[in-house]
C-alpha cells in the first residue's frame, strides 16, 4: 500500500510511459442568472485521477455514463483545458503549451469520436475531410495529398475511389472508418478512442474492433479506449481503469481486472455484463446494485461508491479511500482492501 | 393447448419517398402462456415493426399491414375494431418501449398516468386506483414510492423511468409483456436490476414475455426460445440453449461469432461478418443474407428458403445449406 488518504497519487516510476495523468481535475461550471451569471457549484466531471499508459498499449477506461471516462479522455489531449493536474505527454507537460506549440503535439495525439454522423461535416467529400488535416500539419507536399488520401482509405478498408463522395453516402460503419483514416491521416503515436464503436451494429462492430486491432499492431499505436462495453473493452485492452463518479476506481491487467475484480463496483460491474451462453448464465450470481448514481454536482462525502455499496464499512462514509498499489500492478481504492 | 399468441405470415410495409421499404416480409411466431421469446437482430432486421404490428401500433399511413393473422387466444387482432384492439392492449397485452421519455406524458404525474389507465380499464375509483398505482410502484421497485407518486416523468432516472413503464404495462395483469429494448438506453448495472425485475414478475405472474434486443448476452440469460431477424425475416429459431451451442444459419454463427466476450482469456480475432445490411426498399431477389454470406451457391440468390426444422421441430433456419457450427457443410 502506499501513501495516506486523501491524496491519490500512483506516481510509479514507468520508463514506457507515453502518457502520465497526475491528479487531473475537470470541473465544469454549473451558473444562474442569465445577465449577472453567478457560480453557483461545479459538476465535478473528472475529479482527480492519476493514470499513466504505456508506449504501445491500450489502456481501457470503462464506466457507466457520467462517470466522467469521456471528459477524462478529452481532458487528456487538451481539447478541453483541465482544471488543475498534470498531462505529460513524451516527456512535455502539455499544461504549458499553447498556440504553434500544442498544434505541434495535436498531431502526435488524435481522437476516434463516438458518432459517426455527426463528427464529419456533411459539406465536405471525404477527399477533403481527409486532406484538411494534411494541409494543416503540412505532413505532406501538397502534390502527394490527393495520393496519400488514397493510401489512407485503402489502410481502413474502403475504396479510394469513395474519396470524392459525401458522407452521407455511407454507412455507420464505414464512416467510422472515415473517422479513423482521419485519425491516422497525421501519423499520431497516440488515439483516444472515445466509443468507436457504440453507434454501430453488432456485425459491424467486429469489423472496427478487428481494425483497431490490426493498425496497432502495424503503426505501433498507443490507444486509450474509452467504452462503456466490457467485454469490448476486456478483448481490446492491455490494462484496464474502472471510473465511478469522476474517480478511478480500479486499474489492473486485463486477466487480472476480469478474474480477481478487487473493488465492490468492479465486481458488481461484472457480474451486470451478460454472457452470450445458457448455460453460464444460469449458473452467474450477478452482484445487483440498488439505487442510481449520485450526482456529480454532489458527490457523497468519503467513497463515492458508499451510496450503493453493498460492503460499505462506517470509515467509507467519513474518509476517502486512497489508490494504492496492492501488488502486481493492480490498483484500487476501497478501504475494505487496505489491511 | 394452442398458444397464447400465434402471429402468421405477417406483412408490414411503409411508403416513402425512397420506395416502398419492406420492414417485415412474412414472420410468423407463437408464444406460449407463461414463457418468454427473445427476439434478436440488428437495427432494420424488423423486429420491433413486427411487434409494433402485432400490436396494430403501426402509423397508417405511412406504413401498412399488408397481410398476415395476429391471433391471441384465438381471437385475430387484425380483424377487430379500434375499440376492441384497444381494449386488449389495455388489458391483455402490456408493452414496454427502448426510451420512456417518448412514452411518458411530460405534462402528467407518474401516479396519474398509472391511475388513468386502472379507471379506464379496470372501472376503479379514484382512490382504489391511487392505492393500487402505489402498489404497482413498490412491485417495480421505486424506493418511497408514496413519495413518487406526484412526481413527473423528468424528475425520474432513466431506470425509474423505465420502472415505471414497466409498472403501467403491468397495471391490468396482462398474460403477455411484450419488451421492445427496454434496456438498451440503460447502464449496465442498471439493466441487471431491470431484468432481474422482469425476471421476478414473469415468475410471480406466470405472464409470457416477448424481449426484443440486438444484445445476444442477454437472451442467453432470459429467454426459453429465441428467432434470430434479418431484413424482415426470422432466419433462425431454436430453444435457447441449442441456438447458443449449435447455431446453424450463417447469419447466427456470424453474430455469435463477432461478439467479444467477457470470460474470453485470450484474446482472438473476431469473425466479422462483411459488408453491409441490405437496402430494405431493393432486397435481393433470393436470400437476403446471401450477398454477405460465406457459404452461398448458386440458388441462394435465385430463390429465397423459407424457414425449414433442422433438428426436431423445434430448431428451424431459413438456409438452403445446412452448415453446422464447425463451418462445415452437412
Amino acid at each position: 500500500m502506499t501513501g495516506s488518504p486523501p491524496q491519490p497519487r500512483p506516481g510509479y516510476p514507468d520508463s514506457d510511459a507515453l502518457v502520465r495523468v497526475e491528479d487531473l481535475r475537470m470541473y465544469f461550471p454549473i451558473t444562474r442568472g442569465l445577465i449577472l451569471s453567478r457560480h453557483i457549484g461545479d459538476i465535478k466531471a473528472v475529479d482527480g485521477v492519476s493514470f499513466v499508459i504505456r508506449r504501445g498499449e491500450t489502456l481501457g477506461l470503462v464506466g457507466e455514463s457520467g462517470c466522467g471516462k469521456t471528459t477524462a479522455g478529452r481532458a487528456v489531449i487538451r481539447l478541453y483545458q483541465p482544471t488543475s493536474g498534470k498531462v505529460t505527454f513524451e516527456g512535455q507537460d502539455l499544461g504549458g503549451l499553447s498556440g504553434a506549440a500544442l498544434r505541434q503535439m495535436r498531431r502526435r495525439m488524435q481522437m476516434i469520436f463516438q458518432d459517426p454522423y455527426a463528427s464529419l461535416n456533411p459539406r465536405m467529400t471525404i477527399g477533403s475531410i481527409l486532406a484538411e488535416p494534411l494541409v494543416v500539419h503540412r505532413v505532406v507536399p501538397s502534390q502527394q495529398i490527393r495520393e496519400r488520401v488514397e493510401e489512407l482509405l485503402s489502410v481502413v478498408g474502403l475504396n479510394p475511389y469513395f474519396a470524392s463522395r459525401y458522407p452521407h453516402e455511407f454507412s455507420g460503419g464505414q464512416r467510422q472508418r472515415i473517422g479513423i483514416a482521419r485519425a491516422l491521416s497525421v501519423e499520431p503515436s497516440f488515439i483516444v478512442c472515445d466509443e468507436p464503436i457504440s453507434a454501430l451494429d453488432v456485425s459491424i462492430q467486429a469489423q472496427i474492433i478487428n481494425l483497431l486491432v490490426k493498425l496497432q499492431a502495424e503503426l505501433g499505436l498507443t490507444y486509450l479506449f474509452i467504452a462503456h462495453d466490457l467485454a469490448v473493452v476486456r478483448h481490446i485492452s492491455t490494462r484496464i481503469a474502472v471510473m465511478y463518479l469522476g474517480k478511478i476506481v480500479e486499474l489492473a491487467d486485463r486477466n487480472q481486472l476480469y478474474e480477481n475484480p478487487l473493488h465492490p463496483y468492479t465486481q458488481a460491474l461484472l457480474s451486470a455484463v451478460p454472457i452470450p451462453d445458457p448455460a453460464l448464465e444460469v449458473q452467474r450470481t450477478r452482484i445487483v446494485l440498488t439505487g442510481d448514481v449520485p450526482s456529480p454536482a454532489n458527490p457523497p462525502p468519503g467513497c463515492r461508491f458508499n451510496t450503493r455499496c453493498p460492503v460499505a464499512v462506517p470509515q467509507c462514509y467519513q474518509e476517502e479511500p486512497p489508490f494504492g498499489d496492492l501488488g502486481q500492478d493492480h490498483w484500487a481504492a476501497c478501504w475494505r482492501l487496505v489491511s | 393447448m394452442p398458444p397464447l399468441l400465434d402471429v402468421r405470415d405477417i406483412r408490414t410495409e411503409f411508403v416513402t419517398h425512397d420506395g416502398v421499404v419492406r420492414a417485415v416480409n412474412g414472420v410468423s411466431l407463437h408464444v406460449d402462456a407463461g414463457e418468454t421469446l427473445g427476439i434478436v437482430g440488428e437495427s432494420g432486421s424488423g423486429k420491433s415493426v413486427s411487434m409494433l404490428s402485432v400490436m396494430r401500433l403501426i402509423p397508417q399511413p405511412p406504413g401498412r399491414i399488408v397481410s398476415g393473422q395476429v391471433l391471441f387466444r384465438g381471437e385475430d387482432l387484425l380483424s377487430l375494431d379500434d375499440e376492441a384492439t384497444r381494449r386488449i392492449r389495455g388489458t391483455q397485452i402490456g408493452m414496454v418501449f427502448q426510451d420512456p421519455m417518448t412514452f411518458l406524458n411530460p405534462v402528467l404525474t407518474i401516479g396519474r398516468q398509472i391511475t388513468e389507465t386502472l379507471e379506464e380499464h379496470l372501472g376503479l375509483d379514484k382512490s382504489q386506483a391511487r392505492e393500487r398505482a402505489l402498489e404497482l410502484l413498490e412491485l417495480v421497485g421505486i424506493p418511497v414510492a408514496h413519495g413518487r407518486l406526484d412526481d413527473y416523468p423528468h424528475q425520474f432516472s432513466g431506470g425509474m423511468r423505465q420502472r415505471a413503464m414497466i409498472a403501467m404495462a403491468l397495471c391490468c395483469n396482462p398474460s403477455l409483456l411484450i419488451a421492445d429494448e427496454p434496456t438498451t438506453a440503460l447502464d449496465v448495472t442498471i439493466q441487471a436490476q431491470i431484468i432481474e425485475l422482469v425476471k421476478r414478475l414473469r415468475r410471480d405472474t406466470g405472464m409470457a414475455v416477448i424481449w426484443i434486443t440486438h444484445d445476444l448476452g442477454i437472451i442467453a440469460g432470459l429467454a426459453d426460445r429465441v428467432n434470430v431477424m434479418y431484413a424482415g425475416y426470422v432466419v433462425e429459431t431454436a430453444r435457447v440453449e441449442e441456438l447458443y451451442a449449435n447455431p446453424r444459419h450463417p447469419y447466427t454463427q456470424g453474430l455469435l461469432g463477432s461478439l467479444p466476450r467477457l470470460d474470453a482469456r485470450e484474446r482472438r480475432e473476431l469473425a466479422s461478418i462483411g459488408g453491409v445490411p441490405p437496402d430494405m426498399v431493393n432486397l435481393p431477389a433470393g436470400c437476403p443474407f446471401a450477398p454477405r454470406c460465406a457459404y452461398g451457391v448458386d440458388r441462394c440468390a435465385e430463390e429465397n428458403p423459407t424457414l425449414r426444422p433442422v433438428a426436431g421441430d423445434d430448431h428451424r433456419i431459413a438456409c438452403w445449406r445446412d452448415i453446422s457450427s464447425k463451418g462445415k457443410a452437412l
